[in-house]
């Protein structure tokens, strides 16, 4: 894993098709080794048995160049930067049975090992790239077959610990930055439309609709009765359509209500620049403005990437492991507001 | 009253039927009762009989049946373990509860058939069971439409991909 934080994950930084609403696409697929019992239900032998297998294929053979991370080797603070880099879910990072995970440098391959299945294999990319995501999981998932012995049936496909996975074992997701549909009050009814194609949308920070710094998760309920392809289609096509209903709100708010606007960015900027304390929830809420202010090119010396950036720099995992321990939640606030001083004055890249 | 059937032995079958309001009573001896159909309702899945005793069997045995019948003989999981956790123990739980998890597949994702991805190395085999029953179900629709010649032809190509697993399997 990076010893320094400032190395984000590539897929954070980097530029993909849409980047400026859609910030990334995921595609998780869920596998399991027949017979072995599910983590929850296995015993310690089991799931050494798991991570042996896996280990020994990529010793043979490592072409996707992933390097195995035992979870118990990390520190709390470690491991709850895998957690806000999206690398791992909380319940991975909290268990604790034997488990790890599978990383790349570039960090747009993460598997986890003994979370809820034996496998799930994740890949992370820039803006809006599904089909690539899941052409890249499609290969990793063969390769692992190909020495592995995967739950699999005819009727019900590949046999996963919850039924809420089982069939293609494929959450699909994208995380989208939706600030002009929040200002103009038109989130609620983008959320309500969403549901009606089997999807769900939850805040990815704070739970429900209102979601500091105005960023989304959107992703597919249904794993049975429908191809990969046919869920991620299904998915690309309404996320095309929410980015269409941003882009006109963006629109309609700098036609009929550009002091408003100006004045919301302008603020947002000028408290991230001056101010000695911020929370988390306010520093989110201010970038998800200023970022807006980038794209709509109203601010025009500051990196749209660096915003990307600060917005996983600034949570609390990643504050602590600059000072190299935990430290308390007031210091933390002023030291936020420190960091984001230095990025936004210095334009520090 | 003896049977109005073969008037030998005594009837112990009394039918009344309706048909279009026309009300016609008929005793008979129960062999021939089953001679004549009149005793098939007991294997009709769909009788009051069936339909009462499973709507009462959950209330008479749920224990026994959910903790004793339904365990998993891999990982030792029972069905009712499942309903607490919502989570299977292994993947074998998977037949061992098959009975259930039909219901529960339509209720969470309102299909229960998998229509995605088939391993690439084990599914060798699957993939041309698949082939088979879309096939089938061509030939089937053939029918249908009185297509024979079609249908034919299908039946043919279906007979050698059987062939063909029949070989792959005593490989």
């Amino acid at each position: 894993m990076n010893k320094n934080s400032y190395d984000l994950s590539k897929w954070i930084i980097g530029k993909g098709p849409e980047s400026d609403i859609v910030i990334s696409s995921r595609i998780r697929i869920a596998r399991n080794i027949e017979k072995i019992p599910f983590p929850h239900q296995s015993e310690s032998k089991d799931l050494e048995k798991v991570i042996n297998e896996v280990n020994n294929i990529l010793a043979a053979n490592n072409k996707f160049g992933l390097d195995y991370i035992d979870l118990d080797d990390l520190s709390k603070i470690d491991k709850n930067v895998l957690v806000e880099k999206h690398l791992i879910s909380p319940p991975h990072a909290n268990s604790n049975h034997k488990r790890g995970i599978l990383l790349n440098k570039n960090e747009d391959i993460s598997i986890m090992i003994n979370e809820e299945d034996h496998l799930r294999i994740q890949i992370l990319k820039p803006g809006l790239q599904l089909d690539k995501c899941w052409q890249i999981a499609d290969e990793i998932d063969n390769f692992f077959e190909e020495e592995l012995d995967f739950a699999f049936s005819k009727k019900w496909g590949y046999l996963s610990a919850c039924p809420t996975n089982m069939g293609t074992g494929l959450r699909s997701s994208v995380m989208v930055h939706l600030p002009a549909l929040n200002i103009t009050n038109n989130i609620e009814k983008m959320l309500g439309a969403v549901s009606q194609f089997g999807l769900a949308v939850r805040g990815l920070y704070g739970e429900g609709s209102k979601s500091a710094g105005n960023i989304y998760q959107i992703s597919n309920q249904i794993t049975l009765g429908q191809t990969e392809k046919d869920i991620i289609s299904n998915l690309t096509s309404v996320t095309m359509q929410i980015l269409e209903q941003e882009k006109q709100a963006r629109k309609r708010l700098l036609n009929e209500n550009k002091d408003f606007l100006l004045d919301k960015i302008k603020r947002a900027n000028g408290i991230l620049k001056y101010a000695h304390i911020i929370s988390n929830e306010e520093a989110l809420k201010l970038l998800s403005y200023l970022k807006l202010g980038i794209d709509l090119k109203i601010i025009n010396d500051i990196k749209s990437s660096l915003l990307s950036k600060l917005m996983v720099l600034i949570r609390p995992a990643h504050l602590q492991k600059n000072f190299e321990k935990e430290i308390s939640s007031d210091h933390r606030n002023v030291q936020r507001a420190k960091l984001i001083k230095k990025y936004i004055n210095n334009r520090e890249e | 009253m003896l049977c109005q059937r073969c008037g030998e032995k005594e009837a112990t079958i009394h039918l009344t039927k309706i048909i279009n309001d026309e009300k016609t009573e008929i005793y008979l001896c129960e062999e021939c009762a089953k001679e004549t159909g009149h005793l098939d309702l007991s294997n009709n899945p769909f009788s009051i009989q069936n339909l009462l005793s499973d709507i009462l069997k959950p209330n008479i045995d749920t224990t026994t049946l959910n903790q004793k019948e339904l365990k998993c003989d891999n990982c030792g999981m029972n069905y009712q373990e499942f309903t607490e956790k919502g989570l299977f123990g292994c993947s074998e739980c998977y037949d061992q509860f098959s009975e259930k998890i039909d219901k529960l597949a339509k209720r969470i994702h309102g299909s229960d058939k998998h229509r995605g991805k088939i391993p690439e190395r084990q599914g060798g085999k699957l993939r041309t069971e698949k082939k088979i029953d879309d096939l089938k179900a061509k030939m089937q629709k053939a029918v249908d439409r009185e297509n024979f010649e079609k249908a034919a032809e299908l039946r043919d190509k279906i007979h050698e991909l059987e062939d063909e697993l029949r070989g792959g399997q005593s490989e």
